[in-house]
């Protein structure tokens, strides 16, 4: 089933996706990967904001290219996410609705994914050229430092993803070829 | 005896990083369109399909296909009647330098893995010399990604484990490594040797083209059974279940010790990238 979701979001705009759906997903993204989360944790237990409003936001661990003459970003595509998997229960559970990523995620963020009736989406592995063309805008929010792994506000259009985890339990990364191995052993 | 000079080897490594992170070796295409075409499951045949689209879209629009173009592998096959003009180790260096800033590649070196800090240009390359007779100086850079490279496991097996236990290693080596590495993956397995060179060997053997067998049958047929046995896991392209786990493999091995039988598999993705000048 395809869906269309706009970010940022509520837990209610999320309740009907389940694993295995296609997003094409819309609206005001931010970028973040292991250093920016290594500092948003520290901006948190220091008591200090985090860079972009964390209440439904949508976050794509990504280190992009450098964009050439003419282009807004460069290749796009996502970086394994369970490297992320110790900090992302508490963003979860600061408001953070939309992780977006490639790879299995931890058991302590599954149960925060259905606790705060979160999803966790698939962007294509590999296929970086394909994430850039979603991207209609870039800025960068916040340290700039970090050259690729700076938090950026992109907005995106139409972005193709795929439903990992939904808020009922659901994981694709099970599902997928666990459906697939019994469907083909029903065929010999 | 023929003369190299830095210049030149800067300026050919330059132009491999740049060519390997925009075009895929043709093997791999290839590869890539026949799994795509025997792929009976549909969200697989979609998710195949759209990353068949993303190599189009990286060639158009002079994009790198990946935004993790990777750590410059570079493997210099130096022939013994070349005379090198200038440092050669540097002038390779350099040419990564240029290749990833000309190039818009993304920068993903830090300059020490504890302490961190990125060094700002990809270097350094990560060189491997092999001396071959006559005056060839043939390189190749292989951009590699870490999403697969951290997959990547080696282990010491028993003699006793055989044959049946370096298959099972290998097929449990995917099989951990789920959707993490961007599958449909690419394997470069090594046996034998010793612990550093099993290693080398499945580097090696991810820069052997997908449709080249090993030349000893045994092998050449150990390569096609562990396929079969790999893509029977049903993880399919991005873990999202599917025929298309894996779209080639290659043994690369060597005599070892007595009392050892070292296994290493290099774990690659779909956008395992190489590109070949001779000079």
């Amino acid at each position: 089933m395809e869906h269309k979701i706009t970010v940022p979001c509520a837990a209610a705009d999320l309740a009907a996706l389940r694993a295995g759906d296609t997003v094409l997903l819309s609206g005001t993204v931010y970028t973040a990967r292991d250093q920016a989360h290594i500092r948003m944790t520290q901006a948190l237990d220091a008591g200090e904001s985090l860079p972009f409003p964390i209440e439904g936001s949508a976050i794509y661990y990504v280190g992009p290219t450098p964009e050439q003459p003419g282009q807004i970003i460069g290749a796009a595509g996502p970086t394994t996410s369970c490297r992320m998997d110790g900090f992302s229960p508490r963003l979860l559970r600061l408001g953070n609705r939309v992780m977006i990523g490639k790879g299995e995620r931890s058991e302590e963020v599954k149960q925060a994914v259905a606790e705060t009736g979160s999803v966790y989406l698939a962007a294509l592995g590999g296929a970086g050229a394909l994430m850039a063309r979603c991207i209609q805008s870039v800025e960068t929010v916040a340290w700039e430092d970090l050259g690729c792994e700076a938090v950026r506000k992109l907005r995106v259009e139409n972005m193709p993803l795929t439903v990992i985890l939904d808020a009922h339990g659901g994981d694709l990364y099970r599902q997928g070829p666990a459906n697939y191995l019994r469907e083909n052993e029903h065929k010999i | 005896m023929k003369t190299v000079t830095a210049q030149q080897i800067t300026d050919t490594v330059a132009r491999l990083c740049i060519r390997a992170n925009r075009e895929l070796p043709r093997d791999v295409a290839q590869a890539l369109a026949e799994a795509r075409s025997r792929e009976p499951w549909p969200l697989a045949q979609n998710t195949l399909s759209l990353l068949q689209e993303n190599l189009s879209v990286a060639s158009q629009s002079c994009l790198p296909i990946c935004q993790d173009t990777g750590m410059a592998c570079v493997f210099v096959e130096l022939g013994t009647d070349v005379h090198i003009q200038g440092d050669f180790e540097q002038a390779i260096h350099e040419g990564v330098r240029q290749g990833y800033t000309q190039g818009y590649l993304r920068k993903s070196m830090v300059a020490d893995p504890l302490r961190r800090g990125n060094t700002g240009d990809n270097t350094p390359a990560a060189i491997t010399v092999h001396l071959t007779a006559g005056e060839t100086c043939r390189i190749t850079v292989a951009p590699k990604g870490f999403g697969s490279e951290n997959m990547s496991r080696l282990a010491m097996l028993k003699p006793a484990d055989g044959v049946e236990g370096f298959k099972k290693f290998v097929v449990d080596t995917v099989r951990a490594a789920g959707p993490n590495p961007c599958p449909p993956v690419i394997l470069g397995i090594g046996v034998g040797g010793s612990f550093d060179k099993v290693a080398c060997l499945a580097k090696k053997a991810l820069l052997r083209p997908l449709d080249t067998p090993n030349p000893d049958p045994y092998y050449a047929a150990l390569e096609r059974e562990l396929l079969a046995e790999v893509n029977a896991l049903g993880i399919g392209p991005q873990g999202f279940g599917g025929k298309t786990t894996c779209l080639g493999l290659a043994i690369e091995s060597m005599p070892t010790h007595v009392a050892g039988l070292p296994v290493a598999v290099n774990v690659s993705c779909h956008v395992t990238r190489r590109a070949t000048e001779e000079i």
